[in-house]
């Protein structure tokens, strides 16, 4: 085979196969590696000796590919390989990954680039679950062309009844996927049919070769021409009279002089020069590797993007998506991640599941996290902005990976399906209860970042969790120790202590019964305020009134205030008297000292109760966390 | 709105302009290894396209056998000038001298294993946390698994088995305090694309890979070019030869083929038809049939 192709005719299509030893994947890259004479004598000469070392009486066209030494040893293909080869007409990437449920993760890397996927079925075998599962991820990961080569042909006496059940079988299975073009081809990659050449053995099959498919079909179909995206990689400043914006077009195309604006400043500018070493352009397109000027100075630097004005990707820091996981440390809720997409890196905390796909079944399955090589629908708050576009729509920005700040390993793959709807939280703002005092003239403007945000950021609800108890009942120290875990699972948290308020916001305050009132009103309200900045506020006060506590509990959503009745009986209170006030009380120093001279109302309805009597402080601080948990406040498996 | 398909190499050029620009956005102090090889000469012409109109905003590092032909260290002098790069160049002979290594003695003796250490040693002493090759996955089987990006531990180490996953065109640099990386921007070229590239771009190649006469010995299948570096088997007779070479490595183990390929025109048709791959003419590779994996393993490029 002599060709010189000219450089510009001759275009590359990126493809993947998936499959294990048995289904005949490796003969068949080895195949189209031999028959497309891409194969050279010394690795022809290698494989035959490999074969003969296996014990194989011919040549073992499948050893081409299966480079590392343990997937020798295992005749298995392990990781994602690539391959090449190219015909007069095209340069072809192979992406040739393992078919097991166990390399999942691989089948996704091999996909993520690839236009088109070769599915393997086995004609003695039907359709298995790992086509199935093949199918699955090129669906899921957007590739535009899939042929289904029936294999094994030679097996299966080359009949065209065989052929077509399993052709009818796929279909059946394909229809709930979202493929835009399906063909099937019957080959038989040990002996050659239909591979390369038509094969006279079976005359009843009138289609194309796998390899005139793989010729002709569309190349770069994937690749979004209509919405520009130009991610900035870097910027080029060889002098003070040059600054370039380095970057390769994600999509759509932009010419000189087009008015454009930069993400996330939102500052307009024009095109003022597209640069290449090869001279400078009028336009580019998605692809393109090129150096912007702009004809403003404006402070644009790596991870802005540039955009047109009036085609805007998404903006917004709460995400939709599907991720696939690729680490053997399962995914964890609430904690920090890194996410590049595009050239931005940003934190990210996964906030919630939706549910996990059975690859194989394609079932959806309620989980609390994701293990190795498990598929599932998510949603990401990240702590700046992403500009992206749904992956369905546009690849380039609608693809991240994520990233563990500790190990630096990509634990996942992510494809974005669109901005996250709100959380299933409490509605924004509470009607104002009429016995709350308001200064008159004053409007609520309303929250400038919602509580909602605040909570997607933060990755656990907002809440007010109440303590109430006489003195020395232990509300103090159950509070600072929930704040502690709290505070160790990155929540965000806020502690209001009666000491601590009457040195200071209630220091105006005695213990007559309306002064006590007008210090659980005004405790609420500042607790209420923490509650809106999306804080966990822990609250450790006698607070003896009941209509005073509900008072409070009025002010938030229901299901945000959290009574927490810390038992303990005076007798008992008196016995402990930590700050000795039982005993100042006593002597008459204290007056209405509650427990002593003044009464106090037990909760009737306390979300809980605690018997510090009986319960250590642990254990109640660990009552109070697994309450949290159980009301979905807080993420699961936070720590 | 169908956009003309562009060419392979249009397409390929890019995506080795984007990684490198993804270097130089992610790392702090990378460098080009720099042979002298056809790979390294396109990958440096490459990188001064991704910078442009800046400099290559890193140095080319050469690790310098002592063995190398003299056409090739001539070559990569001229070609780090006319670049406007900066050229590092670190010596086997001074690892050997240190102590670091012990030179193989014999008729099959080579340096070529010696690199690894002064290579570690270079990456150490250069602070470097990104080290870019010109090697491509065609080359040889354990390289079609290599990432772009490809994580070395503190010792160097690359382990096949546990390496990050590495979907889309989203390349994660991230990295421990004392690793550092290699990155292949020129992963899915293969050699005939190479040749084409040079052909187009109109590239400046040292001489040896075109047709000349050399003194050669045939030893094992490999024409080994005599030099005062190979030392002959007592029953070998060197005799005159037209060849050329595929690769430029250390001149005791990079084998020769006969050729009369003098323009990179006919290397091309003499390469489309070729029916031995280039390293089959490395008898370092020849070893055992995992070797490059091997000393993949251990760090070498």
């Amino acid at each position: 085979m002599s060709f010189t192709p000219p450089f510009d005719t001759i275009d590359v299509l990126r493809f993947t196969t998936a499959g294990s030893v048995d289904d005949g994947k490796s003969t068949l890259i080895g195949r189209l590696l031999y028959d497309s004479k891409s194969i050279f004598e010394d690795q022809l000469a290698a494989i035959e000796g490999a074969s003969r070392k296996l014990g194989e009486d011919r040549v073992n066209l499948a050893l081409l590919t299966d480079g590392l030494r343990a997937e020798r040893e295992q005749k298995i293909t392990i990781d994602v390989a690539y391959r090449y080869f190219a015909t007069p007409r095209r340069k072809f990437i192979i992406a040739d990954t393992p078919g097991h449920v166990q390399y999942t993760r691989n089948m996704v890397t091999g996909a993520s680039t690839a236009d088109l996927a070769v599915i393997l079925v086995d004609a003695t075998k039907g359709v298995l679950t790992q086509s199935k599962r093949h199918a699955f991820i090129t669906s899921l990961l957007g590739i535009p062309h899939m042929i289904v080569a029936v294999n094994k042909m030679d097996l299966a006496g080359y009949e065209e009844p065989v052929y077509q059940r399993l052709v009818a079988e796929f279909k059946e299975f394909s229809s709930k996927l979202t493929i835009a073009d399906v063909t099937f081809v019957p080959i038989s990659a040990l002996e050659g049919d239909n591979i390369v050449d038509p094969s006279p053995r079976m005359p009843w099959y009138q289609g194309g070769t796998l390899l005139h498919r793989l010729e002709t079909v569309t190349a770069g179909a994937r690749i979004n021409r209509t919405d520009f995206r130009f991610p900035i990689q870097t910027v080029i400043r060889p002098n003070q009279t040059f600054r370039g914006f380095a970057g390769t077009v994600s999509s759509g195309a932009v010419k000189v002089g087009d008015e454009i604006i930069v993400l996330p400043s939102s500052l307009s500018t024009r095109v003022k020069s597209i640069v290449t070493f090869d001279g400078e352009r009028s336009e580019a397109q998605a692809g393109d590797a090129i150096v912007v000027t702009t004809t403003d100075e404006i402070d644009i630097s790596r991870g802005d993007m540039l955009v047109r004005k009036r085609n805007v990707p998404s903006v917004s820091n709460r995400l939709e998506a599907y991720l696939c996981w690729m680490s053997e440390t399962p995914m964890l809720i609430g904690v920090p991640y890194i996410i590049a997409h595009t050239t931005r890196e940003v934190q990210a905390l996964v906030t919630g599941i939706d549910y996990r796909v059975d690859v194989d079944t394609l079932h959806r399955e309620s989980v609390e996290t994701l293990g190795l090589n498990e598929i599932g629908r998510v949603t990401i708050s990240t702590a700046r902005p992403l500009f992206f576009d749904s992956y369905r729509v546009n690849l380039a920005t609608g693809c991240f990976v994520v990233i563990d700040p500790h190990t630096n390993v990509t634990v996942a793959a992510g494809m974005i399906r669109g901005e996250a709807k709100e959380l299933p939280s409490a509605p924004e703002l509470v009607e104002l209860s009429p016995s709350r005092p308001a200064s008159s003239d004053v409007a609520w403007e309303g929250a400038n970042i919602t509580r909602a945000e605040r909570e997607a950021r933060n990755g656990h609800a907002a809440a007010v969790v109440w303590f109430t108890g006489l003195s020395g009942a232990g509300k103090s120290a159950i509070a600072r120790g929930v704040e502690r875990q709290l505070f160790s699972r990155r929540h965000v948290t806020a502690l209001l202590d009666g000491d601590h308020v009457r040195q200071g916001l209630c220091g105006d305050l005695g213990f007559a019964p309306a002064e006590r009132t007008e210090n659980i009103r005004r405790v609420g309200e500042v607790a209420r305020l923490f509650f809106e900045q999306g804080s966990l506020a822990l609250c450790a006060f006698v607070s003896p009134y009941r209509a005073d506590r509900a008072r409070v509990r009025d002010i938030l959503p229901a299901g945000r205030f959290v009574e927490v009745f810390v038992k303990a009986s005076a007798d008992v209170c008196q016995a402990r008297d930590p700050k000795g006030l039982y005993a100042r009380a006593s002597r008459g120093e204290l007056a209405d000292f509650t427990g002593v001279a003044a009464p106090y109302e037990e909760p009737a309805d306390a979300e809980l109760v605690i018997d510090t009597e009986t319960e250590t402080v642990e254990a109640s601080v660990d009552r109070v966390i697994a309450y949290l948990l159980g009301q979905g406040l807080i993420p699961q498996a936070g720590a | 709105m169908r956009a003309p398909a562009r060419g392979h190499l249009r397409v390929l050029e890019a995506e080795a302009i984007y990684v490198l620009r993804e270097v130089a956005a992610q790392f702090e102090r990378p460098a080009i290894l720099f042979s002298g090889g056809k790979d390294s000469i396109v990958l440096t012409w490459v990188a001064r396209k991704a910078f442009f109109p800046a400099r290559i905003p890193f140095p080319l590092l050469h690790i310098d056998t002592g063995h190398n032909f003299p056409e090739t260290i001539a070559f990569r002098d001229w070609f780090a000038e006319h670049l406007n790069c900066s050229l590092q160049v670190r010596l086997v002979q001074d690892s050997i001298n240190s102590g670091r290594v012990r030179e193989e003695t014999g008729p099959g003796a080579s340096r070529n294993l010696l690199q690894t250490t002064t290579l570690l040693d270079a990456v150490k002493d250069l602070r470097l946390d990104a080290a870019l090759g010109g090697a491509r996955r065609d080359e040889e089987k354990a390289r079609a698994k290599e990432r772009f990006f490809s994580h070395r531990d503190l010792f160097g180490q690359w382990d096949p088995k546990n390496q990050r996953p590495e979907p889309w065109d989203l390349y994660n640099g991230r990295k421990g305090v004392g690793e550092h990386f290699r990155v292949f921007p020129l992963s899915n070229w293969t050699e005939l694309d190479i040749w084409h590239y040079i052909s187009a771009e109109k590239i400046p190649i040292p001489s040896l890979y075109f047709s000349h006469e050399r003194m050669i010995v045939e030893r094992d299948g490999v024409l080994l070019a005599t030099g005062p570096f190979l030392t002959l088997l007592p029953d070998e007779v060197p005799d005159l030869r037209v060849v050329r070479f595929r690769t430029v490595g250390d001149s005791t183990c990079t084998g020769a083929v006969s050729s009369t390929a003098a323009s990179v025109e006919e290397i091309i048709e003499e390469t489309a038809a070729a029916r031995v791959t280039e390293r089959g003419g490395r008898a370092d590779d020849r070893r055992s049939d995992t070797a490059m994996e091997d000393r993949k393993r251990g760090g070498y490029f």
